[in-house]
């Protein structure tokens, strides 16, 4: 009511305290409370296949985080994962749904691996040019869709679907023909030079220190700056955008285009730093975690380090839990599933803080339009 | 109406409908305070506030929206508890919401017997609902296509739709919730007069609005309502516009707008032969040549959709034109993208302020800044400079009379008028050369329209031009120094705002010629 804000007095020492907690505490609150309840239920899948979901969560935990080797693997997995996740916000913030991440995954994995095998080049050039020459790879493949949504208005959800399924097939031809390592049998790209490879830090991957550092710089550019500006006006209000100014064609194209990068960069690092060469079998999945990372972590950079890594836990954990229970460990990915259900529809944060409840990170601004 | 009439064998002095010392609180406020209120058959009751003054609160307790906290609803005598809007359809109340609740792809007639169909076992009997619908849109003059998708008729059709959906279920109290919002003066025209039929035919008529003229025009009575209590009930013999701006705003306003004699300077808009398309590839311009000098105020009259929109998109980059001038401040801006315009010195108040003019979720500050956050005081090699753009918008807050909790607060959370003195600050700060206000004091508060006003005139004042555009034919009469009419993409006379005749205007706004001959009636679809 207009009276209400009347009365108020009109300093303007800072934002509205009361609403500024909310809105943080439900941010927190309603992911925590998402992820909980999907382990509830999962807990019942496992206790169906005739196990304690105690024990197989103290299983999955501990395989995980109880010791060294199981702390470097999730770092080494979380490393994609916040990648692509970053590569999901980065859209969202620009109103863009890119669920194309797995595609410009493999294709900048497959470019990288290629950077790395096929040139003679010192270490201190070798290694940024091939994570360098992967973003340019799916930046490149991501610009397909941006291209297309900006000038000819078709949905980056089709588009980005339908380039997963190309790229997944371009890499699997790349692989089993031009850049085939010669003379045996299997479907793979010669191993990288040992200048290209990320160096050995011990306990903590570079990987992962490298994703930790774009997060936090993605996080700055989106709050600080004037690109990131732009891209989140044209995110809320794309006609408020065209009348201040701003290229709205241009942010998406751009937009789209940093997104490949990050997902890109997120394919290079495992090429460079994990499996040393390309395989088509590997890196499967990791752009669809993106997604429910992204929404886990409400679009916003830095939460998505934490909603990697949990990701990150349970995928390292499954191994084990099949190993040790012989429990299926499909079970993560229902865990994973329910968890992306609950935080898309606002189904906790409705039943959390009723008609106060924050709207639900928007991911359809295209459709049918 | 025959079939009603046998319904109302009331006594004269028994009320349709009668709220006693309704009181509703909600956290932090007390919307309506011990509001009474009651309406005869054959009445038209004007519920005249200001945004936030309580009409909403009240109505939506009459329409069982809202349950009271005190006091209570009578209708025909009898007091009811009212459990929600089906409980008051069934007793005869019809409400015309300000946001049409229509499906756009129904028809006219589909969308009237929604959730009350005629029909034959489970079939619905569409032949039977055509019949009945076009039966009861002819009884009571509303016209409109009954066959028509509701998504192709013009806003003033899908009113006359609401209003029929409501006679439809019976209602003989019917609620209109600014109505006059949305529509032409020709449409606003026609309404009152509908209004006035209903009112002899039978039924009680509650209209909300915060505009004066219609008030006067078209109510038996008035109830002015400020802070959530009735401040005032008057008749429209006994008052006038003043005197009830003043009850609604609580001191007196000022109505007519107070500015010296304009002193016209060099020409800083010099647009000739402008022609351009609309959204669907019609012609929207054709041939459009006109000038705005520095210190005067240009005001375009018009019935909306005769191409104002269009004009005001192809001045200010947003739309694709072509034109044999178009000179701001002496420079080509011909095929100039809104950035480039904006550098040039224009201000662009757009008349749709939440679509376009503001990022709702964003800041205060952050809108206040939209366009111009790249600007080197607010940001220093594509970093935001935060502190510079705090200090702009604490200065412009307080210059504007801002009513907000903070700079922080997103700006979706103001009211309307603060919303848009928002928008009339940012461009204003920028000091434009050449000022184009779209629509600026659409659906703002009486005590905000006369603010923004007073600092239009400090604009012009100050040597900017300012090229205004407005369908509220009394703004543009008083704010304006020169007045050009537009009619169907061109615009057909030009005259001095000094002694302009309104008959006359509005005579060309509807596409009549300069003798005073009987004006075309105007027709939708």
């Amino acid at each position: 009511m207009s009276a209400d804000a009347a009365q108020t007095d009109l300093g303007i020492s800072g934002p509205d305290p009361r609403r500024e907690l909310r809105t943080r505490a439900q941010a927190v609150i309603v992911p925590l409370v998402s992820v909980l309840i999907a382990f509830a239920i999962g807990g019942i899948l496992i206790w169906l296949q005739g196990v304690n979901p105690l024990v197989a969560y103290k299983v999955l935990f501990t395989a995980a985080l109880g010791n060294e080797q199981g702390l470097t693997r999730v770092m080494e997995k979380s490393t994609p994962l916040i990648l692509t996740g970053l590569a999901v916000v980065v859209g969202l913030r620009a109103g863009l749904f890119n669920i194309g991440a797995q595609g410009q995954l493999l294709v900048a994995a497959i470019g990288a691996a290629w950077a790395g095998y096929a040139f003679q080049l010192p270490a201190i050039i070798h290694l940024p040019f091939a994570l360098v020459f992967g973003m340019l790879c799916g930046a490149a493949w991501a610009s397909i869709a941006g291209v297309l949504r900006a000038y000819r208005s078709v949905s980056e959800v089709i588009t980005t679907i339908m380039l997963n399924a190309i790229a997944i097939a371009l890499v699997d031809y790349l692989a089993s023909e031009p850049l085939k390592e010669a003379d045996q049998p299997l479907t793979r790209t010669p191993a990288i030079q040992s200048t290209a490879a990320l160096p050995d830090l011990g306990i903590i991957p570079m990987g992962f220190v490298i994703a930790l550092a774009v997060a936090i710089l993605l996080g700055w550019f989106l709050s600080r700056t004037t690109g990131g500006f732009r891209f989140n006006t044209v995110g809320l209000n794309p006609n408020a955008a065209r009348y201040a100014g701003i290229s709205v064609r241009g942010t998406i194209v751009l937009a789209m285009a940093v997104s490949g990068a990050l997902a890109g960069l997120g394919g290079a690092i495992e090429t460079v730093g994990i499996t040393g060469r390309f395989e088509p079998a590997f890196n499967a999945g990791l752009g669809f975690d993106g997604i429910t990372i992204a929404l886990l972590a409400r679009a916003n950079p830095i939460a998505t380090i934490p909603a990697a890594i949990l990701v990150g836990i349970l995928r390292t954990g499954a191994a084990s839990l099949q190993f040790e229970t012989g429990i299926q460990p499909e079970v993560v990915d229902v865990i994973l599933a329910l968890t992306l259900l609950m935080v898309a529809a606002p189904i906790v944060g409705r039943l959390l803080f009723r008609n106060r409840a924050l709207k639900a990170t928007r991911v359809t601004s295209g459709w049918g339009s | 109406m025959s079939q009603a009439d046998s319904d109302r064998t009331l006594p004269v002095d028994v009320p349709a409908l009668q709220a006693v010392g309704l009181t509703k609180r909600f956290p932090g406020v007390v919307a309506n305070d011990d509001v009474s209120l009651s309406v005869h058959a054959g009445q038209v009751v004007a519920l005249l506030g200001e945004n936030g003054a309580g009409k909403s609160t009240l109505v939506k307790m009459i329409y069982g929206l809202y349950q009271p906290d005190e006091g209570q609803i009578r209708i025909r005598g009898e007091a009811v508890r009212l459990s929600g809007p089906r409980d008051a359809i069934r007793r005869g109340i019809g409400m015309v919401h300000q946001h049409f609740q229509l499906v756009p792809v129904f028809t006219v007639a589909e969308n009237v017997i929604l959730g009350d169909e005629p029909h034959r076992g489970p079939m619905v009997s569409m032949a039977e609902a055509t019949e009945r619908v076009r039966r009861l849109s002819e009884e009571y003059g509303l016209q409109v296509d009954v066959n028509a998708r509701v998504e192709d008729l013009p806003v003033g059709a899908q009113q006359r739709v609401e209003i029929l959906k409501a006679l439809y279920r019976k209602a003989d109290i019917l609620i209109l919730d600014e109505p006059t919002a949305v529509l032409t003066p020709q449409e606003t025209d026609e309404l009152l007069k509908v209004m006035r039929r209903f009112a002899a035919s039978g039924v009680a008529v509650i209209f909300i609005t915060h505009k004066l003229r219609e008030v006067l025009e078209v109510a038996d009575t008035i109830e002015v309502l400020r802070g959530g209590k009735v401040v005032g009930t008057t008749t429209p013999s006994q008052t006038d516009q003043a005197d009830l701006a003043e009850m609604m705003v609580g001191r007196s306003v000022l109505l007519r707008v107070d500015k010296a004699p304009a002193q016209p300077g060099e020409t800083v808009l010099d647009v000739a032969g402008l022609r351009a398309l609309d959204d669907l590839g019609l012609p929207a311009l054709t041939d459009v040549s006109l000038q705005v000098r520095s210190g005067e105020i240009v005001g375009i009259a018009g019935v909306e959709g005769n191409g104002q929109r269009e004009l005001v998109e192809c001045l200010t980059g947003l739309r694709r034109c072509s034109a044999q001038r178009l000179l701001i401040g002496g420079a080509d801006a011909h095929g100039a993208t809104p950035h480039a315009i904006h550098a040039m010195g224009v201000g662009h108040v757009p008349e749709d302020r939440e679509k376009d003019g503001l990022v709702g979720p964003y800041s205060v500050a952050d809108n206040l800044v939209l366009n111009r956050f790249d600007e080197p005081q607010f940001a220093t090699r594509g970093v935001r400079n935060r502190r510079s753009i705090r200090e702009l918008a604490s200065g412009l807050i307080a210059r504007f009379d801002v009513r907000t909790p903070s700079a922080a607060t997103p700006a979706e959370a103001l009211s309307g008028g603060n919303k848009q003195k928002v928008v009339i600050a940012r461009e204003l700060a920028a000091r434009p050369r050449l000022l184009i206000a779209a629509q600026p004091t659409r659906g703002v508060d009486v005590g905000s329209i006369e603010f923004i006003h007073a600092q239009i005139v400090a604009a012009r004042d100050a040597g900017a031009g300012v090229l205004l555009v407005s369908a509220e034919l009394d703004e543009v009469m008083g704010l304006s120094d020169r007045i050009a009419v537009m009619y169907r993409g061109q615009l057909v006379a030009e005259l001095p705002a000094e002694g302009a005749d309104r008959s006359r205007i509005g005579r060309l706004m509807a596409g009549g010629s300069e003798d005073p001959s009987p004006a075309a009636p105007s027709d939708d679809a």
